[in-house]
């Protein structure tokens, strides 16, 4: 699976990321919190091999990332980044379809994965629509479709890294996205997602790894991590933690 | 919103479209010649075993003038709108165009380097002086591609803005160096300069044809093989690179392929500008914008147009002929700013 070991970066002379000792585990989600500039996006970035490391290293079964082939990693790990800035009218399931593009499964069977994708992004309905035609949560969610149909049908050894999925999405959509994403690591995958609201993590993450100033505050459960002090500490907000009266995990409500 | 046109059928209508745009370009001109003559002393010419007999008028007409004309005109349309296709891909932005970022200016300046001091130099071997042209326009054009690329770029993004400055700037630098040496010019080198700058077709031979055959041939089989790449380009580098394609690699080809393209076409017919703006945009219009349609339908598209501009040019003035370059400028600059206006709105 995918593992960091000490691993820190660095932009210019400043160290932007550091002490990050983290393993992503089959069937788990992991969540990624901090305030802006912490360093979210630049963990997955290293995590993905685009940013080089300073120290340490990143490793995916063993081997480090930039001794993977280009498609053989493409197979393992795949990255759904922030925003898009595709500008040419694909049609939804064209965009859908460039995951498949490190596999070799034939022209029938990607069809079918594209359909399922979309399905499970719950956005099949939007099939045959032009991608620039579409609204920003409908463009996130063709992507999210996308990155799923890179490793169809999921499994033990992929790797799905997540930059904040929902940051589009309306209050339906959140959750349908992120029970998706749950749905995909019960395959067997290794999810990280990076998140912003509080509650969403604590409902559908296994773990919750905190970040202030590119380093680790607190790693844990969300019982673990989501709690007053940390949070405070962190965010700088004063909250309070409840239970949620049906799932019983933590319930964070600013006081 | 479906394509309006499937691949096939739209590789059959521009096939048929190439078809009758190569039969006008050889059968019209100061002296038309009927369907029939025009396919036989084609295809003699060609080296098919036909009789000859009552051809003498059309072979020599054809195979002086019109059948290097004509294979003159489809690999540059083709290899430019080729070339409008990679940059395209290159810049992720359907604005991008070898006139408009200076890749045919820095060219066309290669090309008057190597026409002037080729002069100087005391001319030439005949046979060696096309290819030195081409090399020189080449040259040039992977300077500015490669200058242009540099400052429109920052921190993995591409300004379009910026990229489309540093092409005028790098435009306007290159027009100064050609201005120069046409200030210092003699009546000869000057008279070769100015049809550099126009674009033409006229006074093609086979010895201007041969590299840019080469070339367009090349580039042609070339960046097919990298649709599929280029398709992924288009989400983003580093998306690209999250599907397994080497990116760096593939953006040197593009550049690479871009600056052959374009400097052997300003070396062998000068600069004609906006082909690889119009085409690509016409095609991805019908048939979307996946690479693995775009460019060869492309290359059959420029092809196509360029023959028919050339057409006009020498029809419409007839027996004066006008610069292909206007025409294709007269097409495409009204095109790019319809382009502009309805990237704003």
């Amino acid at each position: 699976m995918l593992r960091a070991e000490n691993l820190a970066v660095q932009r210019g002379p400043c160290t932007v990321l550091a002490d990050i000792h983290l393993e992503l585990r089959p069937g788990e989600v992991l969540g990624v919190l901090g305030p802006n500039g912490a360093g979210k996006s630049t963990l997955l970035a290293a995590l993905s091999g685009e940013l080089p490391a300073a120290h340490g290293r990143v490793l995916l079964d063993e081997r480090p990332l930039s001794a993977w082939h280009g498609p053989e990693r493409a197979r393992r790990l795949a990255v759904l980044p922030q925003t898009s800035s595709l500008g040419f009218a694909f049609r939804v399931e064209e965009v859908v379809s460039m995951g498949r593009l490190p596999h070799a499964t034939g022209r029938t069977r990607d069809a079918e994965i594209v359909g399922e994708a979309l399905a499970a992004a719950d956005a099949a309905h939007l099939a045959g629509r032009n991608y620039l035609e579409l609204s920003g949560g409908e463009r996130q969610r063709v992507h999210l479709a996308r990155v799923l149909a890179q490793l169809w049908p999921g499994g033990e050894g992929q790797v799905l890294l997540l930059d904040e999925p929902t940051s589009m999405l309306d209050p339906l959509h959140q959750h349908t996205t992120l029970q998706a994403t749950r749905a995909f690591a019960e395959q067997g995958a290794a999810v990280l997602v990076i998140l912003h609201d509080l509650n969403l993590a604590a409902r559908y993450c296994d773990r919750l790894l905190l970040l202030e100033h590119g380093r680790p505050h607190a790693f844990g459960t969300p019982d673990e991590v989501l709690r007053a002090e940390p949070l405070r500490a962190v965010f700088g907000l004063e909250v309070l933690v409840q239970r949620h009266p049906e799932r019983g995990h933590p319930l964070i409500v600013a006081r | 919103m479906n394509p309006a046109v499937h691949a096939r059928p739209l590789f059959i209508a521009l096939g048929l479209l190439l078809l009758l745009a190569l039969w006008l370009s050889l059968a019209l001109g100061p002296v038309s010649l009927p369907l029939q003559e025009t396919l036989q002393a084609a295809l003699r010419l060609l080296g098919l075993p036909l009789s000859g007999a009552g051809l003498e008028q059309a072979e020599l007409i054809l195979g002086q003038i019109r059948l290097p004309r004509t294979l003159l005109g489809l690999a540059v349309g083709a290899v430019l709108a080729l070339s409008g296709v990679a940059m395209q891909g290159l810049f992720r932005n359907p604005l991008a165009d070898p006139g408009l970022i200076g890749v045919s200016s820095g060219a066309a300046l290669g090309a008057a380097l190597a026409i002037v001091f080729g002069a100087r130099l005391g001319g030439l071997p005949e046979a060696f002086a096309p290819y030195l042209l081409s090399a020189c326009a080449f040259a040039g054009g992977l300077g500015v591609t490669t200058l242009v690329y540099r400052f429109g770029r920052r921190n993995g993004q591409t300004s379009v803005a910026t990229m489309l400055l540093a092409g005028i700037a790098l435009t306007a630098l290159s027009g100064a160096a050609i201005g120069l040496f046409t200030y210092l010019a003699d009546d000869t080198t000057l008279r070769t300069l100015t049809f550099w700058n126009l674009g033409s077709l006229n006074g093609a031979s086979y010895a201007r044809l041969w590299p840019l055959l080469i070339v367009t041939i090349a580039v042609a089989l070339w960046l097919p093989r990298r649709a599929k790449a280029l398709n992924a380009l288009l989400l983003g580098e580093s998306e690209a690179r999250h599907l397994g394609f080497a990116v760096e690699r593939l953006k040197r080809e593009l550049v690479f392929c871009t600056a052959l393209g374009v400097g052997a076409a300003v070396a062998a017919a000068g600069m004609i500008g906006f082909i690889g703006l119009v085409v690509p945009h016409l095609v991805r219009l019908l048939a979307g914008p996946d690479h693995r349609v775009l460019l060869p339908a492309s290359a059959l598209a420029g092809a196509s147009l360029l023959l028919l501009a050339d057409l006009v040019a020498r029809l419409v003035m007839a027996p004066a002929e006008l610069p292909i370059g206007i025409i294709t400028a007269l097409i495409g600059a009204p095109f790019f700013l319809y382009l502009l206006m309805r990237g704003r709105s």
